[in-house]
């Protein structure tokens, strides 16, 4: 089916709602992501995949309670679905059966 | 991040603020808080103004397809039950507040009548040669001088056209004034209409009974006549192939009768009972030198046919080349040609020499700028009330606005209220055009000529959309007012929103409107003094009880010794023309010097008409009656001709004796008179004005009438009338009424302008009541805790009036300046002998005003504090 298959960025985001668990909103994601990959991450990058993400029902997202940063505006949480998670899975089994089948030597010489 | 609650940096507000007009609803809050953090984090790390440029591009940068929301607008159209609620609430709400609906929809009435005149005005207007199927492709040759601005143009200016100007379908050649006393067999019909060119039934589509409109003006001696006048002509009989006679000044002429046309519509601008074929014209006047030449552009009028997609700027430059080249042939005089569509002939710019009548644009948009203003006023009211009870309606838009309506469903409910009442307005205001309109249309001849104001549907829906717009323009600063409402704090403490929150806004509000009713009031005030001031001016004789007969053409002397047989007939003289009304009769004129010759205005008179007039001879004597056959050796003069042509020293004395050239006859000056107005009163400083005899003009009796019942005396002259003439309609009138109806134009204008202004303080007035109801009402508790600590009634009315007095006050001194200086520097100047306008008057009507409506307001405030305080703080 069209639209399963998760994207590099994609994949990076779900994995940091995943990793982050109950504090993936996305000012935060956009920060983990650029700590982690050391690329300096548009929000509204981030905006627009996290709103595809959930158009395909790999994400939800609810909003939290209001504080006093943000001048008193709400966060959206996301936390991953079923179908996430196992788009997740299905992506790291492609890796993994990819570098299982990889010759030891193969990378050890370049 | 520690923040300074008190110095907090707050992002772009006009950024945050078109990021909520853009973003969907559901994704603004985290969306706006996002932008938050990151501008906080911005501005510890970058500096303020970077952050702030950041929050901008990053507003921008959001403005994507999954984030803009949905137009409103057309929720509000798929939402159709909301309108039904709206409706239903509105009318609700319109009922309980009877008072405040009543001022609404009574200002907002008679403020809408007016326009809705000026509506089926510009809808009459704007019809005008509609009906002509070449309406877009016909232009009209209108004419500069050095002077004036001309309809008419030369009667050559069409011809070379012709010959040297290409890319013309047709070209139509009109000359006015044809006409008289036509007749068949015994039978005389008095007709007017024009000559015309074969083209002119081509350019101009009038329907064509019978005859061939390509030929039927082709031939000398051609005539077409309405189906009217062919009618009166030859009854029921078939007139085509006829002939007619037409008497000519020197011998009689006919015409045979070569086609016959439907009755000219009322929406052209042109109008005739019959033409007569152009080439006919060419035939009698083939010696008259004048008749082709270049600087005879007073009668003649040229229309063109242009083919579609003609290049107007290019033909305009051959028109100016042909003018130039022309110009030449002339002595101290260009003219100048250009084109004016048909479109803008009826309702257009001031021509003199227009064929017809002509409604000046300018003067139409003078009263559609001052109705504007009314209804404008008339919105404020609306606009100013409604804001004043918002104390009342924003619980309401708070509970709503919980409940989930957005600012659009806010505005939509006050929008909605809004036109419901100026669509109730609309009803009433439309008995009142009903009303109106028989005294709209007599209030000048222009109107009575030219307008008929009838209703069709489009009309209406013309009413319904200007209802719409109305209700739009009143309703949309409270509904604006009502959706910004912050619903939590109405429900949770209704003073928050104080209902008189907005005072300046309101403030500013009512001065206007007091000042714009003020000058209006005022210049009523001032227009009308001069307009007085002008009737009762000195002409420099008298004319009182002097009634005026169009001989029509009759010889004088049948009548006159009918007239002279009755009792109330005093005396009768007689005369060419009546002057002092705006008539000029011009012959050129010059004393020792032939070439110092001038244009100087006359009138034929007999012996009679200097004494009868009470004209005052400085020196010589009146004329003596002589018979009809003596030739013409006499003339009288003012003092301004001898200055002008300095005749022995400009003593009127010495000058007695003295010949002149009058029109190239030798004339000897037998009496010098005293200057006086043979213009209108109010145009210009007194001219050269000559008096020439003869015994039996054909132009006016002047019959000074002593009588107790007048409709019997004018009946009985009417009956001698009909002894002598059956034919024309007697047509008579007193020379004050005739100078009265000189200024017919300048009195409808001070009576439309009167009647809006007063409907402006009405408007204004009521509004005011409206006000200080409100105020009084929603302050009653406070009043009667004054009362009860000890405050005098003195003390509460100055209280609760000293607001509006010191607002009235202030738009007082704004509007009396205003006027006066209006008037004093602009409207009157040109005028010759008018003086600048009285301010004591001026601020006596503008007090009498104020008075009024001082004493509304303390009538008001006395009721409220007289006021048992008991009662009051009892119910609460």
């Amino acid at each position: 089916m069209k639209g399963t298959n998760l994207g590099e960025f994609e994949e990076l985001v779900l994995l940091t709602i995943a990793a982050l668990v109950n504090e993936a909103y996305s000012v935060g994601i956009c920060d983990e992501l650029t700590k982690r990959t050391g690329r300096s991450v548009k929000l509204g990058v981030v905006h627009a995949v996290l709103n595809r993400l959930e158009e395909k029902g790999l994400v939800k997202s609810k909003l939290g309670e209001a504080t006093s940063v943000r001048g008193g505006k709400r966060k959206r949480y996301y936390t991953i679905t079923s179908a996430g998670k196992a788009g997740l899975l299905k992506a790291k089994d492609v890796r993994d059966q990819l570098w299982s089948i990889i010759p030891d030597l193969t990378l050890k010489h370049i | 991040m520690e923040r300074n609650e008190n110095n907090k940096i707050e992002p772009p507000r006009l950024a945050r603020r078109f990021l909520s007009w853009y973003c969907r609803p559901e994704l603004l809050e985290d969306l706006e808080g996002d932008l938050n953090e990151y501008f906080e984090r911005n501005v510890s790390t970058k500096g303020v103004a970077k952050a702030r440029l950041i929050y901008i591009l990053d507003v921008f940068k959001f403005l994507r397809s999954y984030i803009v929301r949905k137009p409103d607008f057309l929720n509000l159209f798929i939402q159709r039950n909301m309108i039904g609620s709206y409706v239903k609430i509105s009318g609700r709400s319109i009922l309980r507040n009877k008072l405040f609906s009543f001022i609404n929809i009574a200002g907002l009435a008679v403020s809408m009548s007016v326009a809705l005149l000026l509506i089926s005005l510009l809808s009459d207007m704007t019809s005008y040669d509609k009906f002509h199927k070449n309406y877009e492709r016909i232009y009209r040759i209108k004419t500069q001088s050095e002077q004036d601005k001309f309809a008419s143009t030369s009667l050559l200016a069409g011809k070379l056209i012709k010959e040297a100007i290409s890319g013309i379908e047709e070209i139509a050649i009109v000359y006015r004034e044809f006409g008289g006393d036509m007749r068949v067999g015994d039978k005389i019909v008095p007709l007017f209409g024009m000559w015309a060119n074969e083209s002119f039934l081509k350019v101009f589509s009038f329907p064509m009974i019978s005859g061939d409109p390509a030929t039927a003006l082709a031939n000398p001696n051609s005539i077409v006549l309405t189906e009217k006048s062919a009618k009166k002509l030859f009854g029921d009989g078939d007139a085509l192939g006829k002939t007619i006679t037409w008497p000519d000044k020197d011998n009689e002429r006919e015409f045979v009768v070569t086609g016959i046309i439907k009755d000219i519509p009322t929406f052209s601008h042109v109008k005739f009972d019959l033409l007569a074929s152009l080439s006919t014209r060419e035939v009698m006047k083939k010696t008259d030198q004048y008749e082709m030449a270049w600087d005879n552009i007073w009668n003649g009028y040229v229309y063109l046919l242009l083919p579609e997609g003609t290049d107007l700027e290019n033909l305009q430059y051959n028109l100016s080349t042909l003018s130039a080249k022309e110009n030449k042939t002339i002595k101290e005089a260009t003219i100048n040609l250009s084109l004016q569509p048909l479109s803008d002939i009826a309702l257009g710019e001031d021509l003199n020499n227009s064929i017809g009548t002509v409604m000046v644009s300018s003067n139409v948009w003078m009263i559609g700028i001052l109705s504007i203003i009314v209804i404008l006023s008339a919105c404020f009211n609306y606009t100013n009330l409604s804001i004043a009870r918002s104390l009342r309606r924003s619980r309401e838009v708070g509970i709503r606005k919980i409940v989930g309506a957005l600012r659009s469903h806010v505005i939509g409910q006050f929008v909605v209220e809004a036109i419901i009442i100026a669509l109730a307005a609309m009803c009433f205001s439309f008995v009142l055009f009903v009303l109106l309109k028989p005294f709209f249309l007599a209030l000048n001849n222009q109107h009575k000529d030219m307008l008929v104001l009838d209703l069709s549907p489009g009309i209406i829906l013309y009413f319904l959309l200007f209802a719409v717009c109305v209700g739009i323009a009143a309703g949309i600063v409270p509904a604006m007012y009502f959706a910004s409402v912050n619903a939590i704090k109405v429900l949770k403490n209704i003073s928050a929103v104080r209902g008189f929150g907005n005072m300046t806004v309101r403030q500013v509000l009512i001065i206007i409107q007091f000042t714009v009713s003020l000058t209006f009031i005022a210049s009523t005030i001032i227009g009308y003094k001069h307009y007085k001031q002008i009737l009762a001016s000195d002409l420099g004789f008298d004319t009182e009880n002097v009634l005026n007969i169009a001989l029509a053409g009759n010889n004088s002397a049948r009548l006159k010794k009918e007239l002279l047989e009755m009792p109330e007939v005093i005396d009768v003289s007689t005369s060419q023309i009546v002057t002092s009304v705006g008539n000029y009769y011009g012959t050129m004129m010059h004393y020792a010097d032939p070439k110092d010759s001038e244009n100087t205005h006359f009138n034929t008179i007999d012996e009679r008409y200097l004494p009868l007039h009470g004209h005052k001879l400085l020196a010589g004597r009146n004329f003596i009656a002589q018979a009809d056959s003596a030739a013409e050796s006499e003339v009288i003069v003012n003092e301004k001709v001898l200055k002008r042509f300095n005749i022995r020293g400009q003593d009127p004395l010495k000058a007695i004796g003295e010949i002149v050239d009058v029109d190239g006859k030798k004339l000897q000056i037998i009496g010098v008179m005293k200057d006086y107005h043979y213009g209108k009163s109010i145009d210009t400083e007194m001219n050269e004005v000559i008096f020439r005899y003869s015994p039996s003009s054909t132009g006016y009796i002047n019959a000074k009438i002593v009588s107790k019942d007048l409709p019997t005396t004018l009946s009985k002259i009417e009956t001698a009338w009909k002894k002598i003439d059956p034919v024309h309609t007697f047509s008579a009138t007193f020379y004050d009424d005739e100078i009265e109806r000189s200024y017919n134009d300048f009195s409808s204008r001070i009576k439309i302008i009167g009647y809006l202004s007063f409907l402006a303080i009405c408007i204004a007035f009521i509004g005011l009541l409206g006000m200080v109801i409100f105020t009084t009402e929603t302050r009653t508790k406070e009043i009667s805790i004054r009362k009860v600590l000890g405050a005098s009634i003195g003390n509460l009315i100055y209280l609760l009036s000293k607001n509006f007095i010191f607002l009235l006050g202030i738009s007082m001194l704004i509007a009396i300046p205003l006027t006066y200086s209006f008037f004093a520097e602009y409207a009157l100047s040109y005028y010759a002998e008018s003086a600048p306008p009285a301010l004591a008057e001026l601020t006596g009507g503008l007090l009498a005003i104020l008075g009024l409506t001082l004493t509304m307001i303390c009538a008001q405030t006395i009721k409220v504090a007289n006021s048992n305080p008991a009662e009051v703080l009892k119910n609460e």
